[in-house]
């Protein structure tokens, strides 16, 4: 740091010695305030939010059920029990053998329950990931060169932003007779836009910062710029979002699964379950209950844990 | 303001004409044949290669995309395949039920998150606000056919106090208002309570309160007359969110509107109707956002567009 030639950057004679250095300006701080709070990383004002902690306990169990679902499920979920269903034929309430009861044809709800967290969890999880692929990539890209470029990727966006997405999402799903992974490619063509306006303003006001003009004008190469000195910035914001989004993405999917055009049957999907049970619910409403239990209380606990990740990353919402 | 109303207009009519296009070239490119579809599955390939010609779409995807525009510009949005009746009636027929739908959740969303978000505001870091934020969390995160399915089960079935679905009275509008406004609520609830949190450590709050102004009427008059604003300018936006929301609420209510026509027309491949679903759901959203842009500097004299 101290390149300066001793004797102070003034040369004035008479003059105070002027601190100058950054760590001279750390010390004098240090010795006018010995005991400088420092503020608390980011993890424990997480660990501090009693509700993000509940998000991460319910995340944690959903991911665990859904990688375990084999070996957690007591049965097979395309079984249909003929000891399923009652004598006339209706499904069974929940208790006794089958925990949660049994869905019209006689198949073990918990088991169908299990299984389809693994669903809910891919998708979103994939459909997220490709939204926030794509929408860092397109938001980067517009905010750095501006220009031109930006202004059509504003303006694409306005256009993605008018489109009704759920009637567009499901026309789509409804035509391409959708797999586990058109679902997912769908919903991310959907979503992305969001996750791109924010990259896009962020990296706008990052990109004019003077850390970046002084890499450009040193000659680093484009690719390393974003690559190393901007996209470290963008993290805080791709975790939050990343999160967030991922709630968004399990609604959505339940949505299409509810309107029958989500991931088809017989794979178990909770949103699925709800449409085929959907003519019966008012006798069954076990079928109902428990697969909309699962999908809010998985929603929910992305959201929490993403707000509180943003509280805790944004030194803008502290003290919020 | 008056250029900039223009240029916001032609940039409307901008974005309107690429969503028809994108929503023209998309399903038609897709694999499902219409003209197959509408001769039914015992037609000869020549009756199937006729139904085609007839309705133009054995054209190349340019010139058909250009009649439509040139039929869309004269409000003409053709003709559903599978009711022989013109798409624009069929729209006008349900429109009347769906904005209905939407001024009732927009009632709901504003009637639970503004009062919500002030008293979470104003007792700040106290058990109520944590409970409110709790609550309001869980009524974004709900699905609206759970929230729907299960205002049916509890308060329609269980409880008889509202109709299972269905349209006319003013009973029938009360629980699909509500599934659709929650989500809203929840979001209201957030964005009023950091706005009145703005508002309340400015300095004029603090000059009304040193002039010895009631607490009530530093609050009502001064801090939530100011709050309120940013939060009610964005109703216009919730109309892109609801146009979604109304394809679920409308099926899980049995409310015969434009979301359940497009679910319809959707499962028998109606490409006329879903393009016209698709058009007017634009139309509504774009007008909505342009509506937000343009009661902003209304509301708020330090805010001028050049």
């Amino acid at each position: 740091m101290n390149v300066r030639p001793a004797g102070g950057a003034s040369g004035r004679a008479g003059a105070p010695p002027a601190v100058t250095s950054p760590s001279d300006v750390v010390r004098t701080l240090r010795a006018a305030a010995p005991r400088v709070r420092v503020p608390p990383s980011p993890w424990s004002r997480v660990r501090r939010n009693r509700a993000a902690l509940f998000g991460i306990g319910v995340i944690t169990v959903v991911t665990a059920v859904a990688v375990l679902a084999p070996w957690l499920a007591p049965y097979d979920p395309a079984q249909q029990f003929t000891d399923g269903l009652t004598a006339e034929g209706r499904p069974l309430p929940p208790g006794g053998r089958f925990w949660l009861g049994t869905d019209l044809l006689g198949r073990d709800l918990l088991s169908r329950l299990i299984y389809g967290a693994r669903i809910t969890l891919l998708i979103g999880v994939a459909a997220n990931g490709a939204a926030l692929a794509i929408g860092a990539l397109l938001g980067t890209a517009a905010g750095y060169f501006r220009g031109w470029v930006g202004t059509a990727f504003m303006r694409f966006t306005d256009m993605m932003m008018a489109f009704p997405a759920l009637i567009l999402a499901i026309a789509l799903a409804a035509i391409l007779r959708p797999s586990l992974w058109i679902v997912a490619l769908v919903i991310a063509m959907v979503n992305w836009v969001w996750i791109a306006r924010v990259i896009y303003s962020q990296v706008l006001s990052i990109g004019q910062r003077e850390f970046i003009e002084a890499a450009r004008a040193l000659g680093v190469p484009t690719r390393r710029i974003l690559a190393r000195h901007l996209f470290p910035h963008l993290l805080p914001t791709l975790l939050v979002w990343g999160t967030l989004g991922i709630s968004t993405t399990v609604m959505f999917e339940a949505a299409l699964s509810f309107l029958g055009v989500g991931v088809r049957p017989p794979t178990p999907s909770w949103g699925g379950t709800i449409n085929e049970s959907q003519s019966y619910f008012l006798e069954a409403p076990w079928l109902v209950g428990f697969p909309g239990a699962a999908i809010l209380l998985t929603s929910l606990s992305f959201n929490l844990v993403g707000d509180a990740l943003r509280d805790a990353l944004d030194p803008q919402m502290r003290g919020r | 303001m008056a250029a900039y109303l223009v240029r916001r207009l032609a940039q409307s009519v901008v974005i309107l004409l690429g969503v028809t296009a994108i929503t023209f070239a998309l399903l038609y490119a897709l694999p499902a044949d219409p003209a197959r579809m509408i001769a039914g599955r015992s037609a000869t390939a020549d009756t199937v290669q006729r139904i085609r010609a007839e309705l133009g779409l054995d054209q190349p995807l340019p010139v058909q995309y250009a009649r439509y525009l040139g039929r869309l510009v004269r409000g003409d949005l053709g003709r559903s395949y599978a009711q022989k009746i013109q798409v624009a009636d069929l729209l006008w027929s349900r429109l009347p039920a769906t904005a209905l739908l939407m001024v009732g959740g927009i009632a709901f969303e504003l009637l639970i998150g503004l009062p919500a978000g002030m008293l979470a505001a104003l007792r700040r870091r106290s058990r109520l606000d944590q409970l409110v934020m709790v609550a309001a969390f869980v009524g974004v995160s709900a699905p609206q056919f759970v929230v729907g399915l299960f205002l049916l089960y509890w308060l329609a079935y269980r409880w008889g106090l509202f109709p299972l679905g269905g349209y006319g009275t003013a009973a029938h509008l009360v629980l699909p208002a509500f599934a659709l406004g929650i989500a809203g609520g929840g979001w209201y609830a957030r964005v009023m309570r950091s706005s009145m949190l703005d508002v309340i450590h400015q300095d004029y709050v603090r000059t009304a309160r040193a002039k010895g102004l009631s607490e009530a009427r530093v609050v009502l008059r001064h801090a939530v007359r100011n709050a309120l604003l940013p939060v009610v300018s964005m109703v216009g936006l919730d109309i892109g969110t609801f146009m979604g929301g109304v394809v679920v609420v409308e099926t899980v209510f049995s409310w015969p509107g434009i979301g359940q026509l497009a679910w319809q027309a959707i499962q028998i491949v109606d490409i006329p109707v879903i393009m016209g679903v698709v058009v007017v759901s634009a139309l509504a959203i774009t007008t909505g956002n342009l509506l937000a842009d343009l009661v902003y500097p209304l509301l708020d004299p330090k805010i001028r567009y050049g």
